[in-house]
């Protein structure tokens, strides 16, 4: 029976069971037609497939589930129902797979009548699979949830929520008596994220209007493609960017000629290289939403003898104002859940609050964010049993949260905006 | 009307505009300075974009290339039976248990013997200097060719081996002889020992192949660290991704786009899918972790948990594409095909998949690109782990895809957290080979877009 558990076993034997279904079904649809097809509902062909899909989709859903409820009950032994599940399934599986194969078939073949629509049928079978597909989508944000809820819970049990929500100092320590408040950490991530709109909001600001309303098609041809390729580049490289090249730089041309510090990774690295990441997020958003403006309160304002910049200023930015608002709470979601450009630009030092607001708004300081210390407290060896460990689920499901509120309240924005003009 | 009335409504009523249409008067010349200031903030912006670029890739480059030449070093290795062999009956399971410590002298001496035949004298050079130019790498190579062909104990073999990574910095510019001084790894007489053996044809800088093949090495030796396990592990991640995230991405997308009734459930997968498309990359490496790792037991590290959350990465990006190349498929194709007698499942597979097929391969080829480059959720699913054996694609107890591995973005944040600066060189020629690969698959979509692409 073991043998029998191998996936690609199960795949090859219910595939033959399916074809074997479809030669069957066909041939009887064609026989109990008499010779003459056209006296059948659908074509023969038909026939066959609904037969092979009544076999293959029941024994591998019955199979795939089965597979999955058997593993989990592995790894759950030790209680009672679980433990007698462990024992029963891995040989029982392989067996009800079989079964549910051999019921879909009989089912098939008892229903290969000739006035039986089968095309109609095989296709519900298809549609079934098609709507499963997409539930899938619906499926990956209940897992992301409730893979966060169970441990959050976990953790605030072993630690106050109201300290992590209110504390102000962050010391993990795996021998215990660890301080988790995740103020420094949220400090850290909206600091380093309004560094990097700061830069990024302007320039693709100003990038979007000059390539929508001055620049001719060859400019336009050449700049868009190269701004993009930007969004197209991994964010590792950005983090190995602000490592190697922007760090050091800032250090050596900035912060210690200034005196304000002497890290290479700092609130200002990651923020630069951030805002780089982002400058293309946020001009072919403004630049597609800067586009649906009505060309006709374009031409208004310019008749009345304004000029071209002062009809951008006065007239265009007004009206596209929501839908560049938009694009920069997604822009905002997009910096406060980036994780590679801090990690390796930013530092892992928390922010240190109690120490006065010279310590808190230096950007040349290391700061960390919410998302390096899910990094840290989730990467090497990991008992998670610790609160240390357990807080990163806490940390992930902030983060969720934040990310979802901006998401939703922009794609909210950017759609009632663009019904206004539609 | 008096005078005083008179003078008083001229006084109110604008004077009229002296001057000429030729001559810009003071207003105008400060309205066009506007127009011209604004015009060239738009103008810096663009080249603040552009020049970023530039820098960023210039900056991967030059810090990369020198990634892909390595120096080596030619010696003759007597390889004498006393030590290798004792047994002398050349059997394997006894010569492997001479370990790389039993080879290393050997190497040692046969550089040695080179230096003095060679009649190089340099001032303050011990014999342990003389060993360590060749890297610590040299002996697990001199062990393994030994045991590939036990013939050759007892002969002397050529071999060429890695030099050691300062000496391979010397000629990269990373270590200098100022530097040899403050180095405990190095000294001034290695570099100056270094500089004959290259004057006299025995040491050698050219390019590297094993930076692409060789797996993971340890922190004393970024000579001999490769990407072989990383670019493997990567592989097999693709394959996974391909494999479920094409055919659910256009499953789902052509039930949402053809099929769906509007009502609430296809509202809320609607905006399942636009908000999954915008969730952090590491919130997916949490729910791989909580979920694929911890709930359901599979292996930490293994390509299929990285595939399987990548998978789940892409899918949004892949259903935004497919979406829209499905709209862009105009209604006329499907009531031609209605009108002849298909049903609604056969116009869809038959006449409107085909013809959206070149846009729905762009748009997985770019989904397949981003999650080739992503790293964030790999790191919590233990792909960090330092992995030195190639993974089998399938082994009876980890099953498909379910040995341990890396992978090529995770390699490069694993070399950057090592001490050895050479490491971050290799970090940086991981990267242009991992740009590299992006660069093709990109360049591979706009191809099939330009070709293959139909307009309505």
């Amino acid at each position: 029976m073991g043998l029998l558990m191998s996936p690609l076993l199960m795949l090859l034997l219910m595939t033959a069971f399916a074809i074997f279904g479809y030669v069957t079904a066909k041939a009887r649809a064609v026989r109990l037609s008499g010779g003459d097809i056209r006296r059948l509902a659908s074509l023969p062909g038909f026939y066959g497939q609904n037969a092979a899909y009544s076999v293959l989709i029941p024994g591998l859903g019955v199979f795939l589930a089965g597979s999955l409820l058997t593993r989990i009950a592995a790894r759950q032994a030790d209680t009672g129902v679980w433990q007698d599940l462990a024992q029963a399934l891995p040989g029982l599986v392989p067996v009800l797979a079989v079964v549910a194969a051999a019921l879909g078939l009989g089912y098939a073949l008892l229903r290969t009548q000739p006035a039986f629509r089968s095309r109609v049928a095989a296709e519900r079978w298809v549609l079934g699979l098609l709507i499963a597909s997409a539930s899938i989508a619906i499926l990956t944000t209940v897992a992301i949830v409730f893979s966060m809820l169970f441990e959050t819970v976990n953790f605030f049990s072993q630690y106050s929520w109201t300290e992590f929500l209110f504390g102000t100092t962050w010391a993990p320590d795996f021998r215990g008596n660890s301080s988790l408040g995740i103020l420094p950490l949220l400090w850290g991530t909206l600091y380093i994220s309004f560094v990097a709109l700061l830069f990024a909001v302007p320039v693709g600001l100003f990038a979007a209007i000059y390539l929508s309303e001055y620049a001719g098609p060859k400019l336009r041809g050449i700049a868009k493609p190269l701004i993009e390729i930007l969004a197209g580049i991994p964010t590792i490289v950005y983090g190995l960017f602000a490592l190697v090249t922007v760090g050091p730089m800032i250090r050596d041309w900035l912060a210690q000629p200034l005196g304000l510090g002497t890290s290479g990774s700092s609130v200002l690295t990651a923020g630069l290289v951030m805002g780089v990441m982002l400058i293309p997020f946020v001009s072919s958003l403004s630049d597609d939403i800067i586009n649906a403006v009505p060309q006709a309160m374009r031409d208004g304002s310019l008749g009345l003898g304004a000029t071209k910049s002062e009809t951008i200023r006065q007239v265009v930015i007004p009206a596209a104002l929501p839908g560049i608002v938009g694009a920069v709470l997604l822009a905002t979601s997009r910096a406060i859940g980036e994780t590679m450009i801090v990690v390796l630009g930013a530092g892992a030092a928390a922010a240190r609050l109690n120490e006065g607001i010279g310590e808190m708004v230096n950007p040349f300081e290391a700061m960390t964010t919410v998302t390096v210390k899910i990094v840290s407290q989730l990467t090497g060896d990991t008992d998670f049993a610790a609160p240390e460990t357990l807080v990163a689920f806490a940390l992930g499901l902030t983060l969720f949260v934040m990310t979802l509120g901006l998401n939703v309240l922009a794609l909210y924005i950017v759609r009632k905006y663009r019904e206004q003009y539609e | 009307m008096t005078d005083a009335t008179a003078a008083a409504a001229a006084s109110t009523a604008p004077a009229p505009r002296k001057g000429s249409l030729l001559v810009q008067d003071a207003r105008t010349r400060k309205r066009n300075a506007a127009e011209s200031r604004f015009k060239a903030y738009g103008l810096a912006a663009i080249a603040v974009g552009v020049i970023a670029l530039v820098i960023l890739v210039t900056s991967i480059l030059g810090n990369g290339t020198s990634a892909f030449r390595q120096s080596y070093i030619a010696l003759n290795v007597e390889l004498p039976e006393a030590k290798l062999d004792k047994s002398g009956t050349r059997d394997l399971e006894v010569m492997k248990k001479v370990t790389t410590l039993t080879y290393g002298p050997l190497l040692a001496k046969g550089l040695q013997d080179a230096v003095d035949s060679l009649g190089i004298e340099i001032e303050g050079l011990t014999k342990k200097d003389v060993s360590g130019l060749i890297s610590q790498e040299a002996a697990a190579q001199l062990r393994d060719r030994v045991l590939a062909d036990p013939a050759l104990v007892g002969q002397t073999v050529q071999i060429t081996v890695l030099a050691s990574g300062r000496i391979d910095g010397y000629y990269k510019g990373r270590t200098t002889l100022a530097s040899a001084e403050l180095d405990s790894n190095v000294s001034p007489a290695q570099l100056k020992l270094a500089d004959a053996l290259k004057q006299k044809g025995l040491l050698t800088t050219r390019f590297n192949a094993a930076f692409l093949t060789a797996p993971d090495a340890s922190d004393q030796r970024p000579e001999a660290a490769g990407l072989g396990v990383a670019i493997l592990g990567s592989a097999y991640m693709m394959i996974v991704v391909l494999v479920l995230a094409l055919p659910i991405g256009v499953a789902a997308s052509i039930y949402l786009e053809e099929f769906a009734p509007k009502n609430r459930w296809t509202d809320l997968i609607e905006v399942n899918i636009s908000n999954l498309a915008a969730v952090p990359s590491i919130v997916f490496g949490i729910l791989g972790l909580a979920i694929f790792i911890n709930f359901a037991g599979l292996r930490a590290s293994a390509p299929i948990v990285g595939g399987l959350v990548l998978t789940l990465m892409t899918l949004p990006t892949i259903i935004i594409s497919t979406r829209a190349a499905l709209k862009s498929v105009p209604p006329s194709i499907r009531d031609a095909a209605l009108g002849v007698g298909a049903s609604k499942m056969q116009a869809v597979f038959h006449h409107v998949l085909p013809l959206a097929a070149p846009g729905i391969l762009t748009g997985t080829i770019i989904g397949l690109a981003q999650a080739l480059g992503e790293t964030a959720p790999l790191l919590l699913i233990g792909m960090v782990a330092f992995v030195r054996e190639y993974p089998a694609a399938y082994s009876a107890t980890d099953g498909l895809f379910g040995e341990p591995s890396t992978a090529l973005p995770v390699q490069v944040y694993n070399w950057t957290q090592r001490a050895d600066p050479a490491f971050f060189e290799r970090a940086s020629g991981a990267i242009i080979v991992l740009l590299v690969f992006l660069l093709i698959m990109n360049a591979v979509a706009i191809i099939l877009r330009r070709r293959f692409e139909r307009r309505w």
